[in-house]
């Protein structure tokens, strides 16, 4: 199933590409002459999230989030929420479970293909982004997003973190605070977890951390069936 | 065209209605206003429900602007006489609805500013950015069309242009249906019925939309549609809403069909407060049944009932349109398939949305845009259907 | 009255090609030093370095000096830290002038970050 949707969304993608050739080749051939020179794609980064860690009740690598990326902590339905824990039971057994939400940071991001305006994007090293610059404020994406993950500034926004940007009128989420991750640093909710289920690490280096983790233990990826290789893995659940 | 008379709205009237048409599009201005200066907030809009009251409107409006151009295709594509004397007016209307849903659309962005980004940044991976596309292709050719039947010389290719139209508009709603029907994610929508949907729908909601300005400028200019025209264009509205409750059925028939779709289906249809109660008897009850009695019904069907049930259809239309699209999105994500779910950031619970003034002031101005520019254009341009003596063809 | 109008109209020209020599008003400059490339060309193209550096960053993560942060620590006023506080701050007296809009700090923080994080540690 997972293949077919793959199969088809490239598909899709080479037809759009295609269309796209006949209809403005000016367009195209600029974006291939100004294409990233890294493109090589090196690194990606993920995590690994055990649920059998994660503590009901614990909401720390939510404030940790909150505190890092200037968001009022507010759950409003209005309020961003980058990253909010879940509370999950077992509908057949009873069995209960907790976990952290937040953008799955896929491979192939269905926000990125519905974006008009190409402002949602994935970076080389698979870290899925609004470029808050060229969004217009559609909302598609969040239309788009099987996880929910992102949030619309709906108000004015003043004082916020120097280092992590953010205004009414366009659409944010987590963005495995790239800020840090640039200056050689892990994500806030990674390193404020105190029982250590969140593993941040690159999924493309086999002698990570993380890496060697996912080889050995079960994990799965949430909505698996839409065939997303999300970078954000469970297990435990 | 220009021997026969044309008929205009009496003056005094005409300034009043476009001062009411102003009014309106003042207050949908003040709306914009606002939602600049204070964001989303003051809207009932929020990250659950992320499309709102101005999208219904919006959505009627392009769908509409699509469907009305039936009429003018079944003139110019397959030659019947007394459509090809509609064919203007409903050219006018389909470009007056394209821009009053286009403006709501855009005005409700998060940053209306950079509109111009849009228009320098293309995806063409999204259905969006080709609906921008789209739209302004059928701008540009409803405008080529409108010239050729309005230009002596042109007329020639007024064949031509009319089948470009007739194909374009063919795409443009599929593009209209294929953005809701590409977001696999969500239970309401990534069904491939979804774009012959809103194409059937779009021949009901365009021919009522059609029939309710044409019969209101007759009014206004004292004259009467011939009973034989009004006859044939009635049972082809009743055709097209037949139509179109059937593929309405036939999407919610499919989706009973598969089992992980029942919590929804039972959603909207049954237990979902507000959205059953809008499906069934804003869209079921107002927008089919009782229009299509008073279409076929022996004994009724004149000019008052045929006015009645397109006015019941424009009234169903938007119960569908809030059903499909607020009711769709309310419905929680299925992330955990076989659990149950709660957190801050409502999951597993059905969205609230309480839509608020400054939306439905928004969509009212949109409307108004499109009244305007009918209003305004039947006046100075000669767009009134002119009929001969009817001759049937 | 022609003479008036005339008369004042010119008066307005004057004034206003006497102001535009006398550049710009006088600006907060903040710490001072060396800026990133020579103030002439600075006046004239800071817009583009910006917009450039905007999507190496945000696109490519290349983090030069060149970033907007950057401007901001040196800009910033040392009397209150900001580049946009008042009329005459750096990135506002001129652009007012100007009569140029940016949006840019809706999002971006017009703080020098030391000051702006000793302050969040501060409550
Ligand atoms: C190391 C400190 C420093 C940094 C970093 C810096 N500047 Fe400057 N900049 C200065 C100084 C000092 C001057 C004034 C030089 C002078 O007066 O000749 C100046 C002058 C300018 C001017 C011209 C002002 C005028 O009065 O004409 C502009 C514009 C400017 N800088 C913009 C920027 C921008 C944009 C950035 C960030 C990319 C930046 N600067 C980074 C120190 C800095
Ligand atoms: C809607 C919010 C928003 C607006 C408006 C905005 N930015 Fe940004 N900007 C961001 C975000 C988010 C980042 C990413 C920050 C990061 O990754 O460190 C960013 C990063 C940048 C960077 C790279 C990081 C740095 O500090 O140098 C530059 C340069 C920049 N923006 C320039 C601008 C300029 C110039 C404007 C005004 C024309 C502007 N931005 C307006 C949100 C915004
Ligand atoms: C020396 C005066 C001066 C200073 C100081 C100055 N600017 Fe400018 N800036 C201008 C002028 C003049 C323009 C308009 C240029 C044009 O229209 O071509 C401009 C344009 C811009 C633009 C582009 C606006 C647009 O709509 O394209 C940005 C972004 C900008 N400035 C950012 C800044 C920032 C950030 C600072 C503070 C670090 C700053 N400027 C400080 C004079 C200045």
């Amino acid at each position: 199933m997972s293949d077919i949707n793959l199969q088809r969304r490239n598909f899709l993608k080479t037809a759009a590409g295609a269309a796209m050739v006949s209809v403005a080749p000016g367009m195209l051939l600029f974006d291939v002459a100004h294409g990233n020179p890294n493109a090589v794609g090196k690194v990606r980064w993920g995590m690994l999230i055990d649920a059998e860690s994660c503590k009901p009740g614990c909401n720390d690598c939510v404030s940790a989030c909150n505190k890092e990326n200037g968001l009022s902590g507010g759950t409003a339905p209005t309020d961003s929420q980058w990253i909010r824990k879940i509370e999950i039971k077992d509908v057949s057994t009873g069995r209960e479970v907790s976990l952290p939400m937040m953008c799955q940071h896929c491979e192939h991001p269905p926000c990125v293909d519905v974006c008009p305006t190409g402002a949602s994007f994935k970076r080389v090293d698979g870290i899925v982004l609004v470029d808050k610059h060229r969004c217009i404020g559609c909302r598609y994406c969040m239309m788009a997003c099987p996880y929910k993950a992102r949030s619309f500034v709906h108000e004015p926004l003043s004082d916020q973190n120097p280092d992590v940007p953010r205004g009414k009128g366009t659409v944010e989420s987590c963005t495995l605070c790239v800020h840090r991750i640039d200056q050689g640093g892990q994500p806030a909710c990674a390193e404020a977890c105190t029982n250590k289920a969140i593993l941040f690490g690159d999924l493309n280096d086999p002698n990570s951390e993380i890496s060697k983790k996912i080889h050995e233990v079960a994990s799965i990826q949430l909505r698996a069936d839409l065939g997303l290789n999300t970078g954000i893995r469970f297990q435990g659940l | 065209m220009s021997d026969h008379p044309t008929m205009y709205i009496k003056n005094r009237l005409y300034w009043v209605l476009l001062a009411a048409g102003a009014l309106v599009m003042l207050f949908g201005f003040y709306a914009v206003h606002m939602m600049e200066h204070q964001g989303h907030i003051i809207t009932g809009m929020n990250n659950q429900i992320v499309w709102g009251i101005p999208h219904v409107f919006a959505i009627f409006m392009i769908v509409s602007a699509s469907g009305v151009l039936n009429v003018a295709s079944i003139g110019s594509v397959f030659g019947k006489i007394i459509y090809k004397a509609r064919a203007p007016l409903a050219s006018l209307l389909s470009i007056a609805m394209l821009a009053g849903g286009l403006t709501v659309l855009m005005l409700d962005l998060g940053r209306p500013d950079r509109i111009i980004v849009a228009a320098t940044n293309f995806n063409p991976t999204s259905l969006f950015a080709w609906n921008v596309v789209l739209y302004s292709g059928m701008f540009s050719l409803v405008i080529v069309y409108l010239w050729t039947m309005m230009e002596q010389r042109m007329n020639p290719y007024s064949k031509t242009a009319g089948i470009a139209v007739f194909a374009w508009r063919f795409i443009l709603t599929t593009g209209t249906g294929l953005i809701f029907a590409f977001l696999p994610a969500r239970q309401a929508y990534g069904s491939a019925m979804l774009p012959p949907m809103f194409i059937v729908l779009s021949f009901a909601w365009g021919l009522a939309v059609f029939h309710v300005v044409q019969t209101s400028i007759y009014a206004w200019n004292e004259k009467w549609l011939d009973p034989a025209i009004l006859q044939r264009k009635k049972n082809l509205l009743g055709i097209f809403v037949i139509g179109s409750l059937y593929m309405v059925a036939t999407y919610h028939l499919t989706n009973l069909y598969f089992s992980h779709q029942i919590g929804f289906e039972r959603f909207i249809l049954k237990d979902g407060g507000v959205y059953p109660s809008l499906f069934w008897w804003g869209y079921v009850l107002l927008g089919n049944v009782i229009p299509l009695f008073l279409i076929y019904m022996p004994g009724l069907g004149k000019s008052k009932c045929v006015m009645a049930a397109s006015m019941m259809i424009i009234i169903g239309a938007f119960s569908l349109l809030y059903v499909f699209i607020i009711g769709g999105q309310a419905y929680p994500l299925n992330i955990f398939p076989g659990y149950e779910v709660s957190s801050t950031f409502g999951d597993g619970k059905i969205a609230q949305y309480q839509p608020s003034l400054y939306e439905f002031l928004l969509g009212f101005g949109g409307l108004a845009v499109a009244f305007m520019i009918t209003t305004v254009s039947v006046r100075v341009l000669n767009f009134m259907p002119q009929d001969k003596p009817y001759i049937a063809d | 009255m022609k003479i008036l109008v005339s008369l004042l109209l010119s008066l307005c020209l004057s004034v206003t090609s006497w102001a535009g020599e006398s550049a710009v008003p006088k600006l907060d400059m903040g710490k001072g030093g060396q800026c990133v490339k020579d103030t002439q060309w600075m006046r004239k193209n800071h817009m583009h370095m910006l917009k450039h550096q905007r999507d190496e960053t945000v696109r490519k993560g290349i983090r030069g000096e060149n970033s907007l942060k950057n401007c901001i620590e040196c800009h910033a006023s040392l009397k209150d830290d900001s580049v946009i506080a008042r009329e005459d701050s750096f990135c506002v007296g001129c652009h007012r002038y100007e009569a140029v809009k940016i949006d840019c700090f809706e999002c971006h923080s017009g703080k020098r970050k030391s000051a702006w994080l000793q302050q969040r540690n501060a409550k």
